[in-house]
C-alpha cells in the first residue's frame, strides 16, 4: 500500500519533470538547432579537415601532421603569420591608449559630452567599404591631400612622398586605420568602467593633496584595471581576425594581398576559395584558433584574478 | 607663481583643443564622402585650392549609381537580409535565453556550455567547413546561406540572458502561482522587461549584417544576389578613378546604418557596457 503511493508519487514528479524538460527544450530548440547545425557540426569539421588533402570533389586523404609540417616551410604563411601579429602589437596599445584618453575626457562634464560620445561611434558603424574608399583616396600615392601637405607644406621632394598601401608603410596603415575605426567602440567600455570607480576615492584624494596626475595614476589607473584587462583581450583577438581592413585598403582592385600585407584570415580565405586546398587552410585556421585560444585562456585566469581582489 | 585659476583655464583650453583634434579626425573622413559625393572626378582631387563645397554641386552622382550598377538589387537584397537575419536572431535568442535564464531542466549547463565553448571560437577558423556544408545543402549562392550563418549566434543567446538574469524570478514564480504558461510569462512579463536588451541586440546584429563582406563575398556570386557592401566593392574594382560615383554609393550605404544606429543609441552605449564588463 505504502509503496503503491511512492511508486505514484515517483511516477507523477517523472512525468512532471519530463513536461518540465519538454518546455525547456522548446524553448531552446529553434535556437539550438540552427546553432548545432550551422556552428558546431562545421567547428568538429574543421578540427578534423586540418589533418587531410581535400581539394572539395575528389577523394579525401588523409595526411596527419603533413599540412602543419608544410606550414612551417611557406613563406606566405609565415610573412601573414609575422604581419598579424606586429598589426597586433601595433593596434592594441595606440588604441587603448586613445580610448582611454578619450573617455577620460569625456567623462568629465564638459558642454556636448552626448554629441561627442556618438560622433566617436561613427567610424564603427559606418561600412567598411565606405570608410576605406575614403582612406585610400586621402592617402592616394600621387593625388590625395595628405601626400599634398607634405609636397606643399613640408617640401617633401615628389619622388620621396611615401606609398602608404605597399611596403613597409601598409602595416602602419592599417594600424593607423584600425586604431581610427575601434577607438570609440571602446571608449565606450573605459567610460562604463569609469563610473564603477567610487567618487569618494576623488574627493579623498584632493583632500590629502593629490594633485590631477596622482589621482589618475593612483585612483584610475588601478581602477581601471579590469576594464584595462578586458579591453586589451577583445582587441587583441578583434586583430587576429583582421581580414576585411586589409583586404580593402591593400588588396587594391584585385583583391589580392602581397607579402607584405598578408594576413592569417586571408590566407584562410585564399588557400580555400582561391587554391582549392581546403585541408591546408584548415591548418592555418588551427594556428588562428590556437592564437585565439591562448589570449581567452590569459583572460579566464586574469578575470578570477580580479574578481578575487 | 601662476595662479589657481590661470592654471585651470590652461587644463581646460587644452582639454578643449584635445577634443577639436580628436573630432576632426572622427568626422574630416565623411565629411570629405560627402563633399566628394557631389564633385567632379577631377574637383574632387583639386587641392589648390581645395573647396568644401563645390560651387555646382553634381547631385547626378547620387543619380547615376543607381543606373551604372543594379545598386537597386543590392539595397533589395542586403534589406531583405538585415531584416530577416536581425528578427530571427532577436526571437530565437530570446526564446532560448528564456530557458537558460528562469528554467530547470536536465542537461542545462552541458548545452549552454556549448554555447559559451563557441563564443571564443572565431567564425574565421570554421567558415571553410561551414561554406562545403551549405554547398552540400545546395545552398551556395543563396540569400538563405546568409541567413542560417548570421541568425543563431551563440551572442544573442548569451546577451539576452545576461539580461534576463538580472530581472528577479519572483516576478516569473507569481505568474506560474497564478496559472500563466511559460510561454506566457516569456511573452507578457519578460519580453516587455527586455527593451533594452533586445534594442542592443538589435543594433549589434543590424550593423554586422549590414556591413558585413566576408560571408556574401564567400556564399553569393550571381550579380542578382549580391549585397551593397559586395556591389559597392565592385564597382569600387571596376571603375577605381570615378571617385564621386564611389563616394554617393558609400554615403548612400551609410545612412541605414546611421538611422538605426542613432535612434537606438542611447541602449547601444548600455549595451555595449553591461555585456563588456559581464561577459
Amino acid at each position: 500500500m505504502a509503496s503503491g503511493t511512492s511508486d505514484r508519487l515517483a511516477r507523477s514528479r517523472k512525468r512532471r519533470t519530463l513536461k518540465k524538460n519538454l518546455v525547456a527544450y522548446s524553448f531552446i530548440a529553434p535556437n539550438f538547432i540552427g546553432f548545432a547545425v550551422f556552428t558546431l557540426v562545421p567547428i568538429t569539421f574543421a578540427f578534423l579537415l586540418a589533418f587531410l588533402e581535400w581539394d572539395g570533389n575528389n577523394p579525401i586523404k588523409f595526411v596527419g601532421l603533413e599540412n602543419f609540417q608544410a606550414l612551417v616551410k611557406d613563406k606566405f604563411f609565415i610573412a601573414s603569420l609575422k604581419n598579424t601579429i606586429i598589426y597586433s602589437v601595433g593596434t592594441v596599445p595606440l588604441t587603448l591608449v586613445t580610448s582611454l584618453g578619450l573617455a577620460i575626457i569625456l567623462n568629465k562634464e564638459i558642454k556636448g559630452r552626448a554629441f561627442f560620445r556618438t560622433l566617436g561611434f561613427f567610424p564603427y558603424v559606418a561600412s567598411l567599404v565606405a570608410v576605406t574608399s575614403v582612406w585610400t583616396m586621402v592617402f592616394h600615392s600621387s593625388k590625395g591631400p595628405v601626400n599634398a601637405i607634405l609636397y606643399y607644406l613640408f617640401n617633401v621632394p615628389k619622388e620621396k612622398l611615401p606609398n602608404w598601401f605597399t611596403g613597409n608603410l601598409v602595416l602602419v596603415m592599417l594600424i593607423l586605420f584600425s586604431v581610427w575605426r575601434f577607438m570609440g567602440y571602446y571608449m565606450v567600455m573605459f567610460l562604463a568602467g569609469l563610473q564603477t570607480i567610487p567618487r569618494e576615492l576623488y574627493e579623498a584624494g584632493t583632500i590629502d593633496g593629490a594633485n590631477a596626475w596622482q589621482r589618475f595614476r593612483y585612483i584610475t589607473l588601478p581602477g581601471l584595471k579590469p576594464t584595462t584587462f578586458l579591453v586589451s583581450v577583445m582587441l587583441t583577438i578583434n586583430c587576429f581576425k583582421i581580414y576585411d581592413i586589409a583586404v580593402m585598403l591593400a588588396g587594391g582592385s584585385t583583391n589580392t594581398l602581397s607579402v607584405s600585407s598578408m594576413v592569417l584570415v586571408y590566407y584562410i580565405y585564399q588557400n580555400a576559395f582561391n587554391f582549392w586546398k581546403l585541408g591546408y587552410s584548415s591548418a592555418v585556421a588551427m594556428v588562428l584558433f590556437v592564437l585565439v585560444l591562448t589570449v581567452t585562456l590569459i583572460q579566464f585566469r586574469g578575470q578570477s584574478k580580479y574578481a578575487n581582489e | 607663481m601662476v595662479s589657481n585659476k590661470a592654471l585651470k583655464f590652461l587644463s581646460k583650453t587644452i582639454l578643449y583643443l584635445i577634443l577639436a583634434i580628436m573630432t576632426a579626425i572622427m568626422i574630416l573622413p565623411f565629411l570629405w564622402m560627402l563633399s566628394s559625393s557631389v564633385k567632379l572626378d577631377r574637383e574632387v582631387f583639386n587641392m589648390n585650392p581645395f573647396v568644401w563645397i563645390p560651387e555646382n554641386p553634381r547631385w547626378k552622382n547620387y543619380v547615376d549609381i543607381w543606373t551604372k550598377v543594379p545598386f537597386f538589387k543590392y539595397v533589395q537584397n542586403t534589406v531583405f537580409l538585415t531584416i530577416v537575419v536581425t528578427g530571427l536572431q532577436i526571437l530565437t535568442s530570446s526564446f532560448a535565453a528564456y530557458a537558460f535564464a528562469k528554467l530547470d531542466f536536465s542537461h542545462k549547463n552541458r548545452i549552454f556550455f556549448a554555447y559559451i565553448a563557441t563564443i571564443a571560437m572565431p567564425w574565421q577558423v570554421y567558415m571553410v567547413p561551414q561554406f562545403l556544408m551549405m554547398r552540400s545543402f545546395g545552398l551556395n549562392d543563396k540569400l538563405l546561406a546568409i541567413i542560417c550563418l548570421q541568425a543563431f549566434s551563440a551572442f544573442g543567446v548569451f546577451l539576452m540572458r545576461q539580461f534576463y538574469l538580472s530581472i528577479p524570478d519572483s516576478l516569473c514564480e507569481a505568474a506560474r502561482i497564478d496559472g500563466m504558461s511559460e510561454y506566457g510569462i516569456y511573452a507578457k512579463i519578460m519580453l516587455p522587461l527586455s527593451k533594452p536588451a533586445i534594442a542592443t541586440l538589435t543594433i549589434f546584429t543590424f550593423v554586422a549584417t549590414w556591413n558585413d563582406y566576408l560571408g556574401p563575398l564567400i556564399y553569393l556570386k550571381s550579380q542578382d544576389k549580391k549585397t551593397i557592401q559586395l556591389g559597392l566593392k565592385m564597382f569600387i574594382n571596376q571603375y577605381s578613378s570615378e571617385y564621386g560615383l564611389i563616394m554617393a554609393g558609400s554615403v548612400m550605404s551609410l545612412i541605414p546604418v546611421i538611422i538605426v544606429f542613432l535612434a537606438l543609441q542611447k541602449y547601444f552605449v548600455e549595451g555595449i557596457a553591461s555585456t563588456g564588463i559581464k561577459g
